[in-house]
């Protein structure tokens, strides 16, 4: 195992991470898709407003991705700090 | 050809395929039969974990939730996919590095309390049978209407097919078979999808179809669904019905219940390493997408079709006549589910004909939700294979998630309760067999259950996303990324969590499900506008609140254990480990 103080750092990053990415996926579920779609109801697309197109389409599409760049940016993070199997 | 014999040649062949896999699959050790010896390519497992997760609600319900939902049910979208990233951040990679095989160990090893993993094995053996009736019940309505043989023969059969791949084979068997399975049910899903995208905007990919113009109106296809359904007086698809506060809570619950059933966490155990935990999370996410994406088009565009077969002539114009019903080819659909009582016509009136309306006194047709993507494809008229390729696919979407509980179910009975608890010392071959037993038994109870579902079963699954929420996701959490929770602290929570949220349900659906024993209805909640179903939010976090200050007001956890949360927050070493 790397030692203490690499892989608290190593942890702390990884919080990080995951602190931004659940920022993220709580705006485009929770935020745009139910608490702020009154306030996105002027941007219009294909028939209704952009809340509904979060709500049915958009968040799952933006999911996808956060999970890919978490997994990307932590192998990353796991060869740096030393900790990759 | 007869669509009886269509039906039986693709359901036969896919059937053939998953024995032909569980003789193929044979699981020779414990470690294959629990985890499939950790073997598994992450993009294959994100695969079978999608056909694990999508059940038979996910096939067969969840399109038509939403036909008639509409925006309302986009909690179901948000809330059965936003689980993936909760599991592939804060759960999958750690529990994966842990190295064991159950979820109650993991909660009996961090929290060094056999009462902890007692707690977990409760919650896990309730959320999962509870689940698996739906699941049970689903293969004999799939049966009983496409292969004309009686509900209860359906279930044999489907519980045969089971028990060869998943008690030969435990989590290797099943994993492959879910692979197939999974082929399966998103090509049955898609390829009507496709076709009625074609249909009713010209756009061959069902989601940008369902943000294009409507063929027959030149208006957006949501546009003119919407027009039409406020029209005839039902309830808006574009506008929120649910209070805000609802809504925002059913979301969160389906979330973390979603990332805390052991059936799905289980699946990523089956990893070679920790960065393919994290990566297959993702795979998964791509391959229940593609169903998910794919469910608000068939939603609306099925809406669209039925109101348009019982309003051929327009909003205002003359209905569907009754006598039409009974002769015309293209509606031999009505009556088929007709039969099954899952659709239900009455000239209330007696104006020959039928009327399609939001007014409940003046309306004469009921649709359950279930029909909508079943008889999706007779409805648009498409041919005879695609319908036969839809039973198939609902049969897989069942069986797949049937297994996947079972396996869960049998390896806390075998691995938690009787390695676990009575006999520690059992062999290695001693415990592979008490797997199987347990498996067979577990199949036995879940096909009785099948056979004589209790009348709540359809309300029941609340109660398994309430208790993976409000118990088993808060202790992974809390487990990983504390280590100052402790024994105490955690059972506490735990009990808390689940007991707040089980009185909650039972106060609105009835003491143990009882009818009539319930002081208050979802119509008309307790607690502002929280309805039972959105309660395991409120229970988890009860869980975190109990948790934390139980564990501050008690002793720190042995150095040991906050060992073991430093070694599991690192990836390096999980090769290693095997589970013993």
């Amino acid at each position: 195992m790397a030692d203490k103080s690499s892989s608290n750092a190593y942890w702390a990053a990884n919080i990080r991470l995951i602190k931004i990415c659940l920022a993220i996926w709580f705006i485009v579920s929770f935020g745009f898709g139910i608490l702020l779609r009154p306030m996105l109801a002027g941007i219009k697309i294909g028939g209704t407003d952009l809340g509904f197109w979060f709500a049915q389409q958009g968040s799952i599409i933006v999911f996808l991705v956060l999970i890919f760049v978490y997994a990307a940016r932590m192998n990353k993070l796991d060869r740096e700090h030393g900790v990759d199997e | 050809m007869e669509q009886f014999t269509l039906n039986l040649l693709i359901v036969g062949a896919t059937f053939a395929l998953y024995i032909g896999i569980a003789i193929w699959a044979r699981a020779g050790s414990t470690a294959e039969f629990y985890a499939a010896n950790r073997g598994i390519h992450p993009v294959m497992n994100g695969m079978a974990t999608g056909a694990d997760w999508m059940s038979a609600a996910s096939f067969i319900s969840m399109a038509g939730l939403i036909a008639f939902g509409g925006y309302d049910s986009s909690a179901y979208l948000m809330g059965w996919t936003g689980g993936y990233v909760l599991l592939a951040m804060l759960l999958a990679p750690y529990l994966r590095k842990f190295g064991k095989f159950t979820v109650p160990e993991f909660i009996g090893d961090r929290f060094y309390s056999p009462t902890a993993r007692l707690v977990a094995v409760i919650c896990l053996i309730v959320a999962s049978v509870t689940y698996v009736i739906g699941q049970m019940t689903g293969v004999g309505v799939a049966f009983s209407r496409f292969l004309e043989v009686k509900a209860s023969t359906g279930l044999y059969i489907g519980a045969a097919i089971v028990f060869m791949y998943a008690v030969l084979g435990g989590m290797k068997g099943i994993t492959y078979t879910q692979v197939a399975q999974y082929v399966v049910l998103i090509t049955a899903y898609t390829i009507p999808a496709v076709f009625i995208s074609l249909q009713l905007t010209g756009n061959p990919i069902p989601p940008l179809g369902l943000f294009s113009e409507a063929k027959s109106s030149g208006q957006p296809l949501l546009a003119t669904l919407e027009g039409l359904v406020t029209d005839l007086g039902f309830k808006s698809y574009l506008n929120q019905a649910d209070t805000t506060l609802n809504m925002f809570l059913f979301t969160v619950s389906l979330m973390i219940g979603t990332a805390g059933l052991p059936h799905v966490i289980i699946r990523f155990f089956t990893v070679p390493k920790v960065a393919d935990a994290r990566s297959s999370a993702g795979w998964a996410l791509v391959f229940i997408a593609l169903l998910y994406l794919t469910a608000p088009a068939v939603a609306a565009m099925a809406r669209l079709n039925l109101i348009n077969t019982f309003h051929p002539n327009g909003v205002g114009g003359e209905t569907l006549a009754l006598e039409q019903i009974q002769t015309d080819e293209k509606l031999d659909w009505v009556r088929n589910w007709e039969k099954t009582g899952l659709l239900k016509f009455e000239d209330k009136n007696g104006d020959g004909k039928i009327s399609y309306v939001g007014d409940k006194d003046a309306n004469e047709l009921t649709v359950n939700n279930d029909i909508m993507v079943l008889a999706n494809p007779e409805i648009a008229n498409l041919p005879g294979w695609v319908i036969a390729l839809v039973a198939a696919g609902g049969l897989a979407a069942a069986l797949s998630t049937a297994a996947g509980l079972l396996l869960a179910i049998s390896s806390a009975i075998s691995h938690d309760l009787i390695k676990g608890q009575l006999n520690p010392n059992i062999s290695e071959k001693g415990e592979l067999m008490a797997a199987r037993v347990s498996m067979a038994v577990a199949i036995a109870v879940a096909t009785y259950l099948g056979l004589n579902p209790p009348g709540f079963a359809a309300q029941t699954v609340a109660l398994a996303f309430g208790l993976a929420a409000s118990s088993i996701f808060p202790a992974l959490m809390m487990g990983i990324f504390s280590k100052r929770v402790n024994n105490k602290g955690a059972v506490m929570g735990m009990l808390a969590g689940l007991g707040v949220t089980l009185v909650y349900i039972f106060l609105h659906k009835g003491w143990f499900f009882i009818p009539e024993t319930n002081s208050f209805s979802d119509a008309d909640p307790l607690l502002l506008s929280i309805k039972s179903t959105s309660f395991g939010a409120v229970g988890a976090l009860i869980n975190f609140i109990v948790a934390y200050v139980v564990s501050n007001a008690t002793e720190e956890p042995p150095v040991e254990v906050q060992e073991l949360v430093e070694s599991i927050r690192i990836p390096r070493g999980a090769g290693a480990a095997t589970g013993h």
